[in-house]
C-alpha cells in the first residue's frame, strides 16, 4: 500500500511538472527571443572592438598627391554618360545669365504644332536671346518631338540636318525635346540620332536611360495642350470625408501582344465593378480581331458601359498604368481632374521628378504588386486623400497646364543647375505659388518671401516704409511702423530746394530715375529693406490711422495687394474681351496701386518676371502699370486684392478732381486701361484677376459704441 | 522548502484524519504544484527580469566565438555590381509583402569569422564597433526580425565599413557563401570608405551581384539613384565630444578650413584667399611641431598656434568641407555639430541623404572650379539664411549624423519608404526641425490651393429653451442664398433654462467661465493659439452713401 501511494504520489507530482511545463510553454513562446532560439538579438561582444578608421590611418595629404584634383574631375568626363559637370559648358552662362537661342526656322522645314508651341514659348520668355554669342543653351529648329518611324509627324534624315547645324558642337549645351521615341513593337527610347552631349527633355523617359541631374522628364501632352494659360483644375471645393463614389478607376486600352501588355491584361482580376472599375478595350488598331483573347468581347462590353469623363470625375484615385511607352496622357488628365493618380509603370522617370516631390500628389505603385493596389489605396486616411487632392490641383496649375509652363519649368530647372548655390530648394518648387513665381535670385532666404511665413512658422516683420512717386505733398502720413521714404522724382522739373521738404523723424530718400517711365515705380531697389512697401502717388490723402489700420491688415495677407480705391473688371459679351470700369461696384478685383501695401518682393517680380513687351508698353502710355501689378500678384497667388476701408473723401479725389484730374478725366485713358487689360490678359493666357466682395474695415467701424472706444476713429470722420 | 516545512507543522489543523506520513505526502505534493504557480506566475507576469538575466550571459560573448569559416579558393565571386539596378529590377518586393504596419523585416546574418585557406581572415579589422554599434541599433529595433523566411532586407555580419581593412577577393566570396545571398537580392552593404590609392573609386569595390549599397562618398557615376543610399561617414569624434548647441548667429570667424588633407592646389587657393580677406578666414591644418598620436587628432593648428578641434569649429559661420582623396569627408559630420555651416566643395558628389534631406536649406555646394569666389558666394547669402542653415546643419546632425543608430534607422527608412511609398514620410517629417513642425501650418484643410468657390454653407445653431428667438434665427437665416443645410443643435436637456437672460453675454459669471475654459484649453495647448486681427470683413459698400437697393447685401449693418 505504501509503495503504491508513494507511485501515485510521484506520478501525480510528474503529472503537475508536465501541466506546469504546458503553462509556461505559450508564456515562452510570446517572447520569441529566448530559450531554443537559435539566432536571438545581436550579442553584446564585451571584447574591445577596433574602430573602422584607425587614427593613424586617417587620410593624409600624402593620398591624393598624385593625380591634381582638377584632373581626377575632367578624368570621368569620358568614361561614363553624361551629367552637368562633363557635358555642360558652364562658361557660356557666366557673363550673360541664363539665355536661350533658337536656330533661326528654315523655310521647308516641317514643324508640328506642339513644337511650334513649344519654340515661341521660348521665344516670348524672358530667356529668350537671338544672338547665339550670348547664349548659354541652344534649342533646335528641327522637330525633334516624334521619332516614331510609323508617325506622319516624322521628320528624316535628321541625323545629316543635325550634323549640319553650325552650333552643334557635338550637341554641348543644346536642349533636346521628345515626347515619342522607338515604335512598334520593342519601342526603344533611341531617338534615331546621335544625340552626343546634348541634353533631353523627353517624355516616357525610363530611369534606365535617364541620366540624373542631366536629362529631364515631361510629361506628355497632346497636340491639343493650351500653348498659355491653360484651364484651372477642376477642384472646385473640398468635401469632407473626402471620399468619392469610386475608389479607383481607369479606361483605357489593352495591347494584346508585345511589349507593356502584361499590366493592363491582368487589370480585370482587380476590377469589382463597383467601386474600382478597370476597363480595357481590345477595340483599336486595324487588325484587332487577329489578336482577340477570350476576354475581349466580355471586356469590350464592360467598356462601353462606363463614361470615361463621369469616371473621372467622380473617383478619389486614378490608375495611371504604362502603354506601350512608360507615360501615358491619363497621367495629366487625371492630376486636372484632381482624381489622385496611382502610377503604375515601373521604372520611368516621373515628370520634373529633380524638383516635384510625387510622393505628396501621387500613389507610386509597384507593376508587380498590382493586386494590393485596391487595399494599398483604400488604406490611405482621409487626412492624406485631401492633401494628395489639393497638392494635384497645385502642381497642375503651376507647372502642367500649358505648354509653356511645361517649357519654363524645364528651362528654369536647368538654370537652377547653373545658379548652383543659388537654386530653389525642394520647398520652393512644392508649394504654392511655384517654382516659377518664386525666383531663387531674389533671396535665397525663404522667410524674404511672402510665400512661406506660415511653413515657416513665422510672422511678417512690422517694420514699413513708403514710395512716393513724383512729387511730394503726403507729409502727414507718419505712422509708428513707418522705416523710411522714398521719393521717385518722376518729373523733368528739377528737385525743390532742401529747405522745402518737411522734416521727418525718419531717413527721406529721393531717387531721380535716369529714365522717367512708369515702371521705375516698381524696380527693386536696394533702398527697400523692409518687407512692405506703401506705395503712393503724390496728390493721395491719406491720414495716418488709414494708412496703420492698413498695414496691420497686410501683416495677416502678406502674400496679397492691401490698398484702398479698387477698380473692377468684367466680360464685354458684345465686344468679346474684358472690360475696366471704376464705377462703385459690389465687387473689385484690383486694387490701385497709388495707395496700396504690396510685398517688396513682387518689385522684384515685376521687373524681373514680366516680359520687356509689357513693360514697354506700359512706359509708352505712361498708364496701366498698376493693372499690370494687379495681373501678376494674382496670377501668383490665385487670390483677389484685399480692399480696406478708407475716408470717404479719398474716393472723390480718385474721381477726378485734384492734380490728376486731366488725365482722369481724359476718355482716351480709359480706353488705354481697358485695351491694357486685353493685352495682359492674352499674355497670360488666361484671366488672372479674380472677384472680392469684401472690404475689410476696423472691427467696431460705424458700430454704435462710444467713439472713444474705437482704435481707428479717424476713419470714420468724414 | 521552507515554505513546506512551515505548511507541514500547521499540517493538523488542515488535514486531520491522516496518518503523519501520508500527510507530508500530501503536502509536499500541495507545496510543489504551488511552488509551480508560484514560479509560473513569475514567468508570465516578470518576462523583463528573466530576459535580463538571459542577457547578461550573453553580454559576456566574445568575437572569437563565433564560428569560424574557411573560403575556399574556388569559391564563386559574385559580379560586380550592376549600374542599371533599380528597386523594380533588383530587388525582390514579394519578400515584403503587405503589412497594416507598413515596415519592412530586417534579417541580421549571426557573427561569423571567415578566413580563407591558409586560415588568414578576410578583414584586418574584422567587426568593427561601428559596425556592432549599427548592428546592434537594428536589431533593437522595429525593423528587426530573428525570422529569415519572414525577412525582407538581409544585413551580412560582415563589415565592410572600411575598404582599405579588406581583402577584396576574399569578402567578395564570403558574401556569395551566405546562406540567402541569392544575386545579392535584397541584401544591404553599408560602406564608409569605399576605393583605394591610386585612384580612389567612388563606390566599394567588392563585387556584390545587385546587393544595395548604403555608402559614403558616392559620385553621381556610381550611385544608382532609388537604388543605393547615400549615407555620411561617420565621424568617431561625434561619441567623444559634446559640443552643446550654440544660438546661431554670427560668429568669430567667417570661413573656417580644418581639414588636415586639403590638396596642396587647393591649400594655395585657400591662402591666397585668407590673403586678400585677412581675419574673417582661418586656414587650420594639422600641427606639426605636436607628437602624432591620438590626442593630436584633436588639435589644428594655424602658424604655430593650437586650437582645439572640433572646438574651433563653433567660432565660424561657414567651414569648408573640400574633397580629399575620398569625395565623403567625416569632417561633414563634425561641421554639422559644430552648427556651422558647411560649404561643400566635391563636385559629382552626392550627398548623405540627398533622397530626403534638402540640403539646399543647411549647406552651401559651390563647385571645385569657384572656389577663388567663394568669399563673394558667401557674402552674398543674407544673414537671416545663414542663421536659418546653422540651425537646420545642428538639427541635420543631431536627427541624421550623431550616432551609427541615426544613420542606420535613417537609412533603414529611406528604403522603407521606398517600398511602402504611399506610407512615406514627407518632406516636412524629414526637414523641419520639431519646433518648425509645431509653429507652422500643415494640416491639409490649411493648405491654400483653392480660393473657396463652394456651393454653400451649412447653417449650425445651438439653442437653448428660446423658441421664439430660434424661429426668428431660422426664418432669417433660411433666405440667404448660398445656404445649404441648416442644422439646429437642441441642447435643453434639463427644460430649465436661466430665465431673465437677455443676451448670455451679459451675464458675469458666464464670461467669467468662458475666460476659464480659455485659459483651460490654452495651457492644453502649450500656447495661445488664438490670433487678435484688428480688422473685420465688411461688404463692400458697407455703410457708403449709396443706394440701399444696389448693393449685394442690403441691410447690414442697419439696426
Amino acid at each position: 500500500m505504501q509503495a503504491k501511494k508513494r507511485y501515485l504520489i510521484l506520478f501525480s507530482a510528474g503529472v503537475c511538472l508536465i501541466l506546469l511545463f504546458y503553462l509556461q510553454g505559450p508564456a515562452s513562446r510570446r517572447t520569441p527571443n529566448r530559450g531554443d532560439d537559435p539566432h536571438p538579438h545581436w550579442p553584446h561582444f564585451s571584447d574591445p572592438l577596433r574602430a573602422f578608421i584607425p587614427w593613424d590611418q586617417t587620410e593624409t595629404e600624402d593620398y591624393n598627391v598624385r593625380v591634381s584634383p582638377r584632373h581626377k574631375r575632367d578624368d570621368n568626363s569620358g568614361a561614363y554618360k553624361c551629367r552637368m559637370d562633363s557635358c555642360f559648358d558652364f562658361s557660356l552662362c557666366g557673363s550673360n545669365g541664363f539665355k536661350v537661342y533658337v536656330y533661326p526656322q528654315q523655310k521647308g522645314e516641317k514643324i508640328s504644332e506642339s513644337y511650334r508651341n513649344i519654340l515661341s514659348s521660348i521665344e516670348s520668355s524672358r530667356f529668350y536671346t537671338s544672338d547665339p554669342g550670348q547664349a548659354c543653351l541652344f534649342v533646335l529648329n528641327l522637330d525633334t518631338l516624334d521619332r516614331d518611324q510609323l508617325s506622319p509627324q516624322y521628320v528624316h534624315n535628321l541625323k545629316t540636318k543635325i550634323q549640319n547645324l553650325n552650333l552643334w558642337n557635338n550637341g554641348r549645351n543644346h536642349l533636346i525635346f521628345n515626347l515619342y521615341s522607338g515604335t512598334w513593337p520593342d519601342y526603344t527610347e533611341d531617338l534615331g540620332f546621335e544625340i552626343g552631349q546634348a541634353m533631353l527633355a523627353k517624355a516616357s523617359i525610363s530611369t534606365e536611360n535617364f541620366r540624373p541631374d542631366f536629362d529631364i522628364s515631361i510629361p506628355l501632352f497632346s497636340k491639343d495642350h493650351p500653348r498659355t494659360g491653360g484651364d484651372r483644375g477642376y477642384l472646385k471645393y473640398n468635401t469632407i470625408p473626402p471620399f468619392r463614389k469610386y475608389v479607383l478607376v481607369f479606361k483605357g486600352k489593352r495591347y494584346l501582344t508585345g511589349i507593356g501588355s502584361d499590366t493592363r491584361n491582368a487589370l480585370h482580376h482587380v476590377h469589382n465593378a463597383e467601386d474600382v472599375v478597370l476597363l480595357t478595350t481590345c477595340k483599336h488598331g486595324k487588325d484587332w480581331q487577329k489578336h482577340k483573347d477570350a476576354r475581349c468581347d466580355k471586356d469590350n462590353a464592360e467598356y462601353d458601359r462606363y463614361d470615361y469623363k463621369e469616371m473621372l470625375h467622380n473617383s478619389t484615385f486614378c490608375l495611371v498604368p504604362r502603354g506601350r511607352r512608360l507615360g501615358s496622357f491619363r497621367f495629366l488628365e487625371a492630376l486636372q481632374a484632381a482624381c489622385v493618380p496611382v502610377m503604375l509603370s515601373n521604372g520611368w522617370e516621373l515628370p520634373f521628378s529633380e524638383i516635384i516631390d510625387w510622393h505628396t500628389a501621387a500613389v507610386i505603385g509597384d507593376e508587380r504588386l498590382l493586386l494590393q493596389i485596391p487595399s494599398t489605396v483604400r488604406s490611405i486616411h482621409q487626412d492624406r486623400i485631401l492633401s494628395l487632392r489639393q497638392q494635384t490641383q497645385f502642381l497642375w496649375e503651376a507647372y502642367f497646364s500649358s505648354v509653356e509652363k511645361i517649357v519654363l519649368t524645364t528651362l528654369e530647372i536647368i538654370q537652377d543647375r547653373v545658379l548652383q548655390h543659388n537654386a530653389r530648394s525642394t520647398l520652393m518648387w512644392n508649394r504654392l505659388p511655384g517654382g516659377l513665381f518664386t525666383l531663387p535670385q531674389f533671396s535665397s532666404y525663404l522667410g524674404d518671401f511672402p510665400f512661406f511665413y506660415s511653413v515657416l512658422g513665422k510672422q511678417a516683420i512690422s517694420v514699413e516704409m513708403i514710395v512716393v512717386r513724383a512729387g511730394f505733398t503726403a507729409s502727414d502720413v507718419l505712422t509708428m511702423f513707418l522705416y523710411q521714404i522714398i521719393v521717385l522724382w518722376n518729373c523733368d522739373k528739377p528737385l525743390p530746394a532742401k529747405h522745402r521738404w518737411p522734416a521727418t523723424s525718419v531717413p527721406v530718400i529721393v531717387i531721380e530715375g535716369e529714365s522717367k517711365v512708369m515702371s521705375s515705380r516698381f524696380l527693386p531697389y536696394d533702398n527697400i529693406r523692409t518687407d512692405a512697401v506703401l506705395s503712393l502717388d503724390e496728390d493721395t490723402v491719406l491720414s495716418t490711422t488709414e494708412v496703420d489700420f492698413a498695414f496691420t491688415v497686410w501683416q495677416i495677407f502678406p502674400e496679397r495687394i492691401v490698398g484702398y480705391p479698387a477698380r473692377s473688371h468684367f466680360w464685354d459679351s458684345n465686344k468679346e474681351r474684358w472690360g475696366y470700369t471704376s464705377k462703385w461696384t459690389n465687387d473689385y478685383s484690383m486694387v490701385l496701386t497709388g495707395a496700396a501695401f504690396y510685398h517688396r518682393y513682387y518689385n522684384y517680380l515685376y521687373t524681373q518676371y514680366l516680359p520687356g513687351s509689357l513693360k514697354s508698353m506700359v512706359d509708352q502710355l505712361s498708364n496701366c502699370e498698376d493693372i499690370l501689378m494687379n495681373f501678376l500678384v494674382s496670377a501668383v497667388t490665385k487670390m483677389p486684392p484685399i480692399k480696406v476701408t478708407q475716408k470717404k473723401q479719398y474716393k472723390e479725389t480718385m474721381m477726378g478732381q485734384t492734380s490728376r484730374a486731366s488725365r482722369w478725366a481724359d476718355p482716351d485713358h480709359f480706353a488705354q486701361r481697358q485695351m491694357c487689360m486685353n493685352k495682359f490678359a492674352s499674355w497670360f493666357g488666361t484671366m488672372p484677376l479674380v472677384h472680392s466682395q469684401m472690404r475689410l474695415d476696423p472691427v467696431l467701424f460705424k458700430d454704435q459704441v462710444s467713439i472713444l472706444r474705437k482704435k481707428y476713429r479717424d476713419i470714420e470722420r468724414l | 522548502m521552507c515554505a513546506s516545512v512551515k505548511y507541514g507543522s500547521r499540517g493538523p489543523a488542515l488535514i486531520p484524519r491522516m496518518k503523519t506520513k501520508h500527510r507530508i505526502y500530501y503536502i509536499t505534493l500541495f507545496s510543489v504544484v504551488l511552488l509551480g504557480l508560484i514560479a509560473t506566475g513569475m514567468f508570465q507576469f516578470w518576462p523583463h527580469s528573466i530576459e535580463s538575466s538571459a542577457e547578461w550571459s550573453l553580454d559576456r560573448r566574445s568575437v572569437h566565438d563565433a564560428p569560424l569559416v574557411r573560403i575556399p579558393m574556388s569559391s564563386p565571386i559574385p559580379e560586380r555590381g550592376d549600374l542599371s539596378c533599380r528597386m523594380h529590377t533588383c530587388f525582390d518586393v514579394y519578400r515584403c509583402g503587405y503589412n497594416p504596419k507598413n515596415k519592412i523585416k530586417v534579417f541580421i546574418y549571426p557573427l561569423q569569422r571567415f578566413v580563407d585557406e591558409v586560415g588568414v581572415p578576410i578583414s584586418s579589422t574584422g567587426l568593427s564597433r561601428e559596425y556592432n554599434d549599427l548592428l546592434s541599433a537594428i536589431s533593437d529595433s522595429d525593423f528587426y526580425t530573428d525570422d529569415v523566411t519572414r525577412a525582407c532586407l538581409f544585413i551580412p555580419s560582415i563589415d565592410v565599413l572600411n575598404q582599405n581593412s579588406l581583402r577584396i577577393r576574399e569578402t567578395a566570396q564570403a558574401l556569395a557563401m551566405l546562406p540567402r545571398w541569392d544575386k545579392g537580392m535584397n541584401h544591404l552593404l553599408f560602406n564608409m570608405l569605399p576605393g583605394g590609392p591610386p585612384d580612389y573609386n567612388t563606390a566599394l569595390d567588392v563585387p556584390r551581384d545587385r546587393a544595395l549599397l548604403a555608402g559614403g562618398g558616392f559620385s553621381t557615376w556610381t550611385y544608382r539613384q532609388g537604388y543605393d543610399v547615400s549615407i555620411p561617414v561617420y565621424s568617431p569624434l561625434s561619441a567623444e565630444v559634446d559640443l552643446p548647441e550654440r544660438q546661431p548667429g554670427p560668429r568669430r570667424y567667417f570661413i573656417l578650413s580644418s581639414q588636415t588633407a586639403i590638396h596642396r592646389e587647393y591649400r594655395v587657393e585657400l591662402e591666397r584667399l585668407k590673403e586678400e580677406n585677412g581675419e574673417a578666414l582661418l586656414l587650420l591644418d594639422k600641427c606639426s611641431n605636436l607628437s602624432q598620436d591620438l590626442a593630436s587628432v584633436r588639435k589644428r593648428c594655424y602658424k604655430g598656434q593650437v586650437y582645439d578641434y572640433p572646438q574651433i569649429l563653433q567660432e565660424s559661420s561657414f567651414c569648408v568641407v573640400l574633397r580629399g582623396a575620398r569625395l565623403g569627408q567625416a569632417t561633414l559630420s563634425d561641421v554639422l555639430q559644430a552648427g556651422c555651416v558647411p560649404v561643400i566643395m566635391a563636385d559629382s558628389y552626392i550627398l548623405p541623404f540627398s533622397e530626403v534631406l534638402d540640403w539646399k536649406r543647411a549647406s552651401v555646394v559651390i563647385p571645385e572650379e569657384k572656389l577663388p569666389e567663394m568669399y563673394t558666394i558667401l557674402k552674398s547669402i543674407p544673414h537671416r539664411q545663414v542663421e536659418e542653415m546653422q540651425r537646420q546643419a545642428r538639427w541635420f546632425w543631431e536627427a541624421y549624423f550623431s550616432s551609427m543608430k541615426a544613420i542606420g534607422m535613417t537609412t533603414l527608412q529611406i528604403i522603407n519608404d521606398r517600398i511602402y511609398p504611399y506610407a512615406a514620410r514627407t518632406y516636412e517629417e524629414w526637414n523641419n526641425p520639431s519646433v518648425v513642425k509645431w509653429s507652422s501650418v500643415n494640416s491639409p484643410l490649411f493648405l491654400p490651393l483653392i480660393p473657396p468657390r463652394s456651393p454653400g454653407f451649412t447653417a449650425v445653431v445651438l439653442t437653448y429653451d428660446r423658441i421664439e428667438s430660434l424661429f426668428r434665427v431660422i426664418t432669417e437665416i433660411s433666405k440667404v442664398p448660398s445656404l445649404a443645410k441648416l442644422l439646429v443643435v437642441w441642447n435643453n436637456q434639463n427644460k430649465s433654462p436661466p430665465e431673465a437672460i437677455d443676451g448670455l453675454s451679459l451675464d458675469q459669471t458666464h464670461m467669467v467661465e468662458r475666460s476659464e475654459c480659455i485659459n483651460k484649453f490654452a495651457s492644453v495647448f502649450g500656447t495661445m493659439p488664438l490670433k487678435v486681427v484688428e480688422h473685420r470683413a465688411d461688404p463692400v459698400l458697407y455703410k457708403d452713401d449709396f443706394p440701399e437697393k444696389l448693393k449685394s447685401f442690403p441691410n447690414i449693418g442697419s439696426l
